[in-house]
């Protein structure tokens, strides 16, 4: 009898513990790990991500040199602890030898962190756009065919003091790696240009009273630069229109999204006519784009212009199966010519041709915009120029770059 | 079975071999040779990281199972000491690290952790019931927007990274088997702790302090005294395990010690069960399989409203968690033995 009981204890506490998946990939698939938020405040991003790199598997009909391509998801909720055990549970438990991912800019760094104890597993980053991600203390087996959040900036700068004539802008911004980032990518080409900066204000993510923050921007502003996504940005604009600000707006590059766009009321008003840039433009009329678009609305769920996160997930993703087509979908080498193969790639986007610089991080065209009422009524993000091939430090030269120190909340500044 | 609570009196005479108890000599065997068959993944992933939930769960146990005081801030004393080994050590985050060896840095954090604690029991112990719910889940969210945008010591959202756990004796203590074996003995020594204190007569009057307080001050006991020595025992072990996670981890941020990860250690006790101290480690490690596991099965979209049926599950069909199935399973399984019996 007691026997009996033991013997079911300890084939519970086996099967429970155990269960040793040894999941090998068969001959003829190749499995590449997918890592996108698909919980937490960023859920509808990271499922627009999914979107996007779906879209570049379909595109070559699923399969890559000859082998069926077979997606392994895994979800964070945006904090870079979840990345990470998402990451692990991808790599050492599905064993994928190729993984895409992640979505914002700390599970970014985290990952990258990662990397560097699978040196036998190559990451190709999603849409996450830290600056030092890729810039200080790189992994050699991470890269980023998505640009980051600085360069997604290029030109922004220099438009606004050049054509619009703003001389002191006061910025607001959420509180973390990516944002730091933007704020940077604005700044060095705006005070460089001349601009001043006299206040930054940095604003925890899901914060819902901005009126401390409204009080604390200094009177006779030309204008203030915003890099808030989705709901917070929302909320600040609103209510920063209802305390009778009336300074125009900059935009960062998730600020003035299809999210913030569609929202209805007197919001609208204030929203026309803000520049913004980023790696994508809402009427871009290349013929790439355009397909591109058509594409990606195939997919369940899609949005009628397609977010920066499918497009950032798509390039990588794209580049992943490019990189594999190149090595005849072979890995066995612990991934060494798949990595070589992807450093030298080289290839034309939806958005113009991207490549790789040393660091392994992409150079790629960026977009000006300026929101502009479309002919429907709706807002959207109108194309004004695009910037060619920027890399990773801006057009500077790396050493001067370098002296401009790791973005921060205190850096840059020019008050 | 004999994991439950085996009846005092005739313990004197028993042997060790007795009063230790042959499910809990199974179970240790099954737990020490488990590494022989887990992968890398399973090692850490799954055996790690449910040994340190079990333990923050376990110092739930000790407060709401004896003590009657149910506490939503047992990941933030966790993190406390987590944030503590961040500090005194060593981190690539460029704030503070004072490189303390961890000899010197692990007693401090765990001294934090348990400090805090007793502040925390301190003031949460003169409310009772749901009162005490609301007042740690009020101290833990502070705690986490606190650490979330002060960065002369936190350091703010991002946290700190680039932890390691120590390399002494010639083992580095993160490599899966030792930081396995490391998790299993320290869960093991508070296990064991809890269950002897439980029978000792700090553990019998803090019972009876659940049962009637008015009564026990009448009898001359100092009834909140006794609460607050609870909650600092509590924080030793949530103290452990939080040094345990962050050198599970290699980094600590305020998502670690967020909401979520407190209403976490809250689910473990309670689909484990609080009657007993082995009730969280089971907990855990269901809350654990099911957390890495479910999107295989539902997929990335619903792969939450998995796991929540499951727990609900689980407490509808017994109120006192997977121990309280046991519980029923066990006549049905004697009846069995009997019918079948000579």
């Amino acid at each position: 009898m007691r026997m009996h009981r033991r013997t079911l204890l300890a084939l519970a506490v086996f099967t429970g513990l155990t269960a040793p998946s040894m999941a090998l990939a068969a001959d003829d698939t190749i499995k590449i790990g997918l890592l996108a938020t698909f919980e937490g405040p960023f859920t509808v991003l990271g499922e627009d991500g999914e979107r996007g790199a779906m879209t570049a598997v379909n595109e070559m009909n699923g399969t890559v040199a000859g082998k069926k391509v077979e997606i392994v998801k895994g979800s964070s909720d945006a904090s870079p602890d979840s990345a990470v055990r998402a990451a692990r549970k991808l790599v050492e438990q599905d064993g994928v030898k190729v993984l895409v991912g992640p979505l914002s800019g700390d599970e970014g760094i985290a990952v990258k962190d990662y990397a560097k104890t699978q040196p036998n597993v190559t990451f190709i980053n999603g849409t996450s756009a830290a600056q030092d991600t890729t810039l200080r203390n790189p992994a050699e087996n991470f890269f980023r065919f998505s640009t980051d959040g600085a360069q997604w900036m290029a030109g922004l700068g220099t438009y606004a003091f050049n054509d619009k004539g703003y001389k002191k802008v006061a910025t607001v911004a959420e509180d973390y790696s990516f944002p730091y980032t933007q704020v940077f990518g604005f700044m060095a080409e705006f005070c460089k240009a001349g601009g001043h900066v006299p206040s930054k204000s940095w604003v925890p993510i899901g914060n819902k009273d901005f009126s401390s923050v409204i009080a604390a921007i200094p009177e006779g502003v030309d204008a203030i630069y915003v890099a808030l996504g989705g709901a917070d940005a929302v909320n600040f604009l609103t209510q920063y229109q209802q305390s009778g600000g009336t300074a125009p707006l900059i935009g960062g590059s998730i600020t003035v999204d299809q999210t913030v766009l569609t929202s209805k009321g007197k919001l609208r008003d204030v929203l026309k006519g803000t520049p913004s840039a980023g790696p994508t433009a809402d009427t871009n009329d290349a013929p790439a784009w355009k397909a591109f678009v058509d594409a990606y609305k195939k997919q369940p769920g899609a949005f009628p212009s397609p977010s920066l996160f499918a497009h950032g997930y798509y390039v990588d993703m794209k580049a992943t199966l490019l990189a594999l087509d190149k090595v005849g979908g072979d890995v066995s080498d612990g991934g060494a010519k798949l990595r070589d193969a992807l450093s030298k790639l080289s290839f034309d986007t939806p958005t113009g041709k991207v490549s790789l610089d040393k660091n392994r991080n992409a150079i790629a065209d960026i977009y000006l915009t300026e929101v502009t009422e479309g002919s429907d009524g709706n807002l959207l993000n109108k194309l004004v120029k695009v910037v060619p091939q920027v890399n990773q430090t801006l057009g500077i030269p790396e050493d001067e770059f370098m002296k401009l120190g790791a973005v921060s909340r205190d850096n840059p500044s020019c008050p | 079975m004999s994991l439950t609570i085996p009846t005092d009196g005739a313990a004197t005479e028993k042997n060790w071999l007795e009063k230790v108890g042959a499910g809990h000599i199974v179970l240790a065997v099954v737990l020490v040779l488990y590494p022989l068959v887990a992968s890398d993944f399973f090692l850490t992933q799954i055996g790690g990281y449910s040994l340190i939930f079990g333990m923050l769960g376990l110092s739930l146990m000790l407060l709401a199972g004896y003590g009657g005081m149910v506490s939503l801030a047992q990941i933030t004393v966790g993190g406390i000491a987590a944030y503590a080994i961040a500090i005194l050590g060593n981190n690539n985050s460029n704030v503070l690290g004072f490189g303390w060896p961890w000899w010197l840095a692990v007693p401090f954090a765990i001294l934090a952790a348990a400090l805090a604690s007793a502040l925390i029991g301190w003031i949460s112990v003169r409310t009772e019931g749901i009162y005490t719910i609301m007042i740690t889940l009020a101290i833990a969210t502070a705690t986490y927007y606190f650490a979330q945008q002060n960065y002369a010591i936190f350091n703010g959202h991002s946290g700190y990274a680039g932890i390691r756990a120590p390399a002494f004796w010639g083992v580095s203590w993160r490599d899966p088997k030792p930081f396995y074996y490391l998790c299993l003995g320290l869960a093991v020594l508070s296990y064991a702790a809890v269950l002897y204190g439980s029978r000792s007569t700090f553990g019998m009057t803090l019972q009876a302090i659940r049962d009637n307080p008015r009564r026990m001050r009448a009898l001359g006991y100092h009834v909140t005294a006794h609460k607050v020595f609870a909650w600092l025992l509590a924080g030793l072990i949530a103290g452990l395990a939080g040094v345990l996670l962050v050198w599970f981890n290699g980094r600590v941020s305020p998502g670690t010690i967020g909401v979520d990860a407190a209403i976490d250690v809250l689910i473990i006790a309670v689909i484990g069960g609080l009657r007993h101290p082995i009730g969280p480690f089971l907990g855990a490690l269901v809350v654990v399989l099911m957390q890495t596991f479910a999107i295989d099965i539902v997929g990335a979209e619903r792969f939450n409203t998995l796991i929540g049926l499951v727990f609900l599950v689980i407490v509808f069909v017994s109120p006192d968690g997977i121990l309280g199935l046991w519980g029923r399973i066990k006549p049905h399984l004697a009846q069995e033995s009997l019918r079948s019996g000579p």
